[in-house]
């Protein structure tokens, strides 16, 4: 069971949340510009690391806001949660799993 | 190793059991293959026994960095169907239904395939409509799936609790009768025995970190913790890792990594002797041989690599089987497991070529890898050999996910799977 620390209501059961996904994913401009790749890779691809993932979470149960997460995909353990216009925290210390 | 046969048993039994030798080699690579398959689950290793089998190419190996069938094939719920939505889909998982009905004798292995029908449970009005309207559908498309009324499934499932009074009422619902559970370890090492007959080599332990290309970008070889192993062309054929060895190779793919969960009973008699699904609660449940009720739901819908399940998606599981079938709900829990799955975003499958050329994959299964696994080897095998892809695989290319043409099965068949 994970206990998220939510930014605005604090730590709390993972069964309040749920994930979004990926996160900090820039949309590509201008829309009239963007090839069918970069559209496809824009919707579809992810980067899925086996380690330390940067993604949206939304406190359903709660708040019913989004924020970012950054947790390792190998043990679960998270690292940071941060609000959604907040930068990446810096975890290149915690390192690759 | 000579063939199995109960001729063979009987000579055997006369001579003490001393004839019996490894079903296959235990091999230290050479330094160059012809083709290099990474990862040797059941996709891995059809693929290279019908690159030998029906292409005649034998100078094949499989990598695995553990042991073969210790992934994903290792821990499936073995059910292989082919009720799909789509006619792409539908031609590519009755190619393996039809490939698993043939198998044991293929292979000159029991995969003891039992076809002893899927029953999908429907639980309200609207799970009627939606059971009729996927029913209609894969007729349509040629499949014999049949609708079946309440008194009929009550018949074929009594652990089923159909009452009026029930937690989730059946009102009905459908089944494909050709459908069944085969044993996963014998779909594993009977491929790994019959491709080792015709000359693959199978390395265990042997893990694959990275590939080498020549000037123009072309694989040339695959880089290995027992040294680099040349090759003409390379297959990633990882499931849930597919992400990672994607990156190695230097390109990313449209795929998450879930965890799936799966979970054992203690065995008890002999009480379901078909695959029952339920609609409304995406939970399933077989009888294995041995007796243990073998059962699975949901996703752990955040990405992870952990192959254990999250405690919430188990309690939601076993709480609908204990609810859909009361009888089991005293039965303890004999083992509990995840798998990781490469889940897309149309839950279909990729077949064919990588952005790298000479580099071949097979990945996007999702939760529903182990039905498909003749099919995907048979697949890749074609398109390894020839340079084209089959016609049955052609719509599964990783360029759907630019030009749109998804084969959206992730809202086809209203179920997790």
């Amino acid at each position: 069971m994970l206990l998220i620390d939510c930014p605005w209501c604090g730590p709390r059961d993972e069964i309040e949340f749920h994930c979004g996904g990926q996160s900090h994913i820039t949309r590509p401009e201008p829309f009239d510009q963007v090839s069918d790749e970069e559209w496809g890779r824009y919707l579809f691809y992810r980067i899925n690391p086996k380690g330390v993932h940067y993604e949206r979470w939304a406190h359903d149960a709660g708040c019913r806001r989004w924020f970012n997460v950054a947790r390792n995909t190998r043990t679960h353990a998270i690292l940071a949660t941060y609000k959604m216009n907040e930068p990446k925290p810096d975890l290149s210390a915690e390192g690759r799993a | 190793m000579g063939r199995y046969s109960a001729l063979r048993v009987l000579t055997e039994g006369l001579k003490g059991q001393t004839g019996w030798g490894p079903a296959w080699r235990s091999v230290r690579p050479k330094p160059r293959y012809d083709v290099i398959i990474v990862g040797g689950g059941g996709h891995g290793l059809a693929t290279a026994y019908y690159l030998a089998k029906k292409h005649g190419v034998t100078n094949v190996a499989v990598l695995e960095a553990g042991w073969i069938g210790g992934g994903n094939t290792g821990r499936n719920t073995t059910i292989v169907r082919s009720n799909y939505y789509y006619p792409q889909s539908i031609a590519l998982y009755d190619l393996s239904v039809k490939l698993y009905e043939k198998l044991s004798v293929d292979l000159n292995y029991n995969v003891m395939f039992s076809q002893r029908g899927m029953i999908i449970s429907a639980h309200s009005r609207h799970d009627m409509e939606n059971a009729e309207r996927l029913v209609r559908g894969m007729q349509i498309n040629g499949l014999d799936v049949r609708m079946m009324d309440r008194a009929e499934i009550a018949a074929r499932v009594p652990a089923l609790d159909c009452s009026p009074n029930a937690r989730f009422p059946v009102w009905g619902g459908f089944c494909q009768d050709r459908a069944g559970p085969a044993r996963h370890d014998a779909v594993v090492w009977g491929y790994a025995r019959a491709a080792d007959s015709l000359g693959v080599d199978i390395v265990q332990n042997c893990r694959v970190t990275g590939f080498r290309k020549n000037e123009t970008g072309r694989i040339i070889g695959v880089e290995t913790s027992l040294g680099d192993i040349a090759c003409d062309k390379a297959a990633i054929v990882v499931a849930g890792h597919s992400s990672e060895l994607g990156r190695a190779a230097g390109f990313e793919l449209p795929i998450t990594s879930y965890a799936l969960q799966a979970f054992v009973t203690e065995p008890i008699k002999p009480t379901l002797d078909v695959v029952s699904w339920s609609l409304a609660t995406g939970v399933y449940i077989s009888q294995s041989d041995k007796g243990g009720l073998v059962f699975g739901g949901a996703l752990d819908l955040y990405p992870s690599y952990a192959q254990r399940g999250n405690l919430p998606i188990g309690n939601q599981v076993i709480g609908a089987i204990a609810d859909l079938y009361p009888s089991f709900g005293r039965v303890r829990l004999l083992r509990h497991w995840a798998g990781i799955v490469d889940v897309v975003h149309d839950s279909s499958p990729i077949i064919g070529e990588s952005p790298v050329p000479g580099l071949y994959m097979n990945c996007g299964w999702g939760t529903g890898g182990f039905k498909a696994i003749p099919a995907g080897g048979l697949l890749l095998a074609h398109h390894l050999a020839t340079g084209q892809p089959h016609p049955i695989a052609e719509p599964f290319q990783l360029n759907r996910f630019h030009t749109g043409a998804l084969i959206d099965e992730a809202a086809g068949a209203g179920i997790a799977h």
